[in-house]
């Protein structure tokens, strides 16, 4: 009884380690589970997927353009009567549409400056962290320098000298958003180049360039798509400030932040021209948030 | 502490001269000088005026002389407001931006270290989440949205407040500019203080505390309180030096005359060198205030050596 009970322990023991063996988990599918697993996380990608289709679909389908005025609906509130759902501007402008385009452009900002801070941080951080001795730390007190600079009011300082321009915009932001990714890379780098499996990798004869990338790069990734994630919000914030300050992108084109800048000069006599593209910007952010908490807490090493 | 603080002094300079030259340079980069008005201007006059501002000189030199006045606390003439100095324009707005800056940064010290006591002390009860979520209003939303819709509750709505607007410091025109700056920051001193809170309750010296059978109120006011504002006060320095001289948001709702706004007006009116003296103001400031957290931090906290 007691040999028999023993033997079908030890048998299902090995079915399951050959079922393990089967089927190895990688961090990444780990990482996929636990970031399902997470409602607020997977509703928060759902919402913001949602915000992104609208806005790259949304003006396409939609009878009104975000410029022409509609001259009997000048002003109005949000009404199912007519199309124009989200009500107009006092210029009679559609708000739906507007709300959408400004969408674009700040969503495009956020990803393009996210891009190019993510990878000037990597570069950066990277490098910072393979050289070490004087280049590290010639290049991390220039980390710390921008640290210590208002970066608002130089980006206010940039926009005025170089104009206005959409690309200028995203090159202002990104100029000020790659510091936190340089640093954490760089931390990351240091702890890496000392691991047991790469003095391994370096015994038994692997060149450089390997190491990097069979076993650095790939153990960089998932603090890199976590602060990625963070900085995707503070990329959008920025945008939205310059905009509302009447430093981002100009009439008639728009972004979140000027509809905002809009709305709150009339928002005693229509407040939805206010309410709608805040809260907009507002779910986005959350989203944005809500998925950066879930991503690290998917790919965090320490959190098993 | 005499070496460390010498030290961290002289680390400063590079970084101000950093921003300083980078500045300078953007600014004249930048193409058209400040006398390619509509008017035409003779020759003559164009060479004097120049002359008188240096202009004539190779870069370097007006740099150094830029340098020389800075370092005089001159900031410069304003291009756009005739007869108006740099300087006569931060001083009127300096005390603007530090009054609102400054009393929302006292209040929201006061604010912020309660909410994060009483949150800690009913960790995940329904007070910690209801307390926690009072002080995340400032978080969740970016403050040119908080801030309309403050104007629109209280100034619009109820009527209490005016809706913006200065007169000369009197308390009405404050009240609403400060609590925008008191949300935002007590959001981020309310989760810091929390976290330590609940870090020092559990720790050694507390269960001894408790063990001797000291009240709860000693115990957290006497004991637990002074390790666990350490990581406040790291944080206080940033958002004391965003409060008062990086508030441009709060100042352009409000239509406060305070540093923001100036820097504002003077970047839609291309304001070249009202600007770049604001810019450099501001990161002095900054890096001076950021030193003296710094010092105070290493005062303050047995545990770091310099």
């Amino acid at each position: 009884m007691m040999q028999s009970k023993q033997k079908a322990m030890t048998a299902a023991l090995d079915n399951s380690l050959a079922d393990a063996a089967v089927e190895g988990r990688s961090l990444w599918r780990d990482a996929r589970v636990r970031f399902f697993r997470n409602k607020a996380a997977v509703l928060s990608l759902i919402v913001l997927a949602l915000i992104t289709l609208a806005c790259i679909f949304g003006p396409m389908v939609l009878p009104h353009t975000y410029e022409d005025t509609d001259w009997d609906a000048m002003g109005i509130a949000p009404t199912l009567a007519n199309t124009h759902w989200f009500g107009t501007d006092a210029l009679g402008r559609d708000l739906l549409v507007r709300c959408l385009i400004g969408g674009r452009i700040s969503l495009m900002v956020g990803a393009l400056a996210t891009i190019a801070s993510v990878a000037l941080g990597i570069v950066w951080g990277a490098t910072a962290g393979f050289m070490g001795g004087k280049v590290d730390s010639l290049m991390m007190r220039i980390v710390d320098m921008m640290y210590a600079v208002p970066y608002l009011l130089i980006a206010i300082l940039m926009v005025t000298l170089l104009g206005r321009d959409f690309y200028l915009v995203v090159l202002t932001i990104t100029v000020f958003s790659w510091m936190d990714m340089a640093r954490v890379v760089r931390g990351q780098t240091l702890a890496i180049k000392s691991k047991e499996y790469v003095e391994a990798a370096h015994a038994i004869g692997v060149s450089t360039p390997k190491i990097i990338f069979r076993h650095i790069v790939p153990n960089l990734l998932g603090i890199v798509v976590i602060y990625t994630t963070v900085t995707v919000p503070g990329v959008i914030l920025t945008e939205s400030v310059l905009s509302f300050l009447g430093l981002g992108v100009q009439e008639p084109m728009t972004s979140w932040g000027v509809l905002i800048q809009d709305g709150a000069g009339v928002m005693d006599a229509s407040p939805w021209i206010l309410l709608f593209p805040a809260g907009l910007l507002s779910v986005t952010l959350y989203c944005a948030n809500y998925i950066g908490d879930g991503l690290r807490d998917a790919l965090d090493p320490k959190d098993r | 502490m005499w070496s460390y603080t010498f030290r961290r002094v002289l680390a400063t300079i590079p970084t101000l001269l950093a921003v300083i030259t980078v500045c300078y340079l953007l600014l004249h980069l930048t193409p058209g000088g400040p006398f390619d008005g509509e008017r035409k201007v003779s020759a003559a006059v164009l060479a004097n005026l120049q002359a008188k501002y240096h202009l004539d000189l190779p870069l370097w030199q007006q740099y150094l002389y830029y340098i020389k006045s800075l370092l005089q606390g001159d900031l410069g003439a304003s291009f756009r407001y005739a007869d108006w100095s740099v300087n006569d324009l931060v001083g009127k707005a300096l005390p603007v931006s530090a009054a609102i800056g400054g009393g929302a940064i006292v209040i929201s010290l006061f604010i912020g270290v309660a909410l994060g006591i009483v949150a800690a002390l009913r960790q995940n009860s329904l007070i910690d989440y209801l307390v926690m979520l009072l002080g995340n209003i400032g978080g969740a939303f970016p403050s040119f949205v908080l801030g309309p819709v403050l104007v629109m509750v209280f100034a619009i709505g109820l009527e209490w407040l005016p809706a913006g607007g200065w007169d000369d410091f009197a308390l009405r025109y404050m009240v609403l500019p400060m609590a925008l700056l008191v949300f935002i920051n007590i959001s981020t001193i309310g989760r810091v203080m929390r976290g330590s809170m609940i870090e020092v309750l559990g720790s050694n010296f507390i269960r001894t505390a408790r063990a001797k059978g000291l009240p709860m109120r000693t115990i957290v006011l006497r004991h637990a309180l002074k390790p666990a504002l350490m990581p406040v006060v790291s944080v206080i320095g940033p958002l004391a030096i965003s409060s008062i001289t990086a508030a441009v948001v709060t100042e352009t709702v409000f239509g406060l005359p305070g540093l923001g706004k100036l820097i504002v007006n003077g970047a839609a009116n291309r304001d070249y060198t009202l600007v770049l003296g604001l810019v450099v103001l501001v990161t002095v400031i900054t890096v001076v205030l950021n030193l003296l957290v710094d010092l105070a931090y290493a005062l303050l906290d047995p545990k770091i050596r310099y």
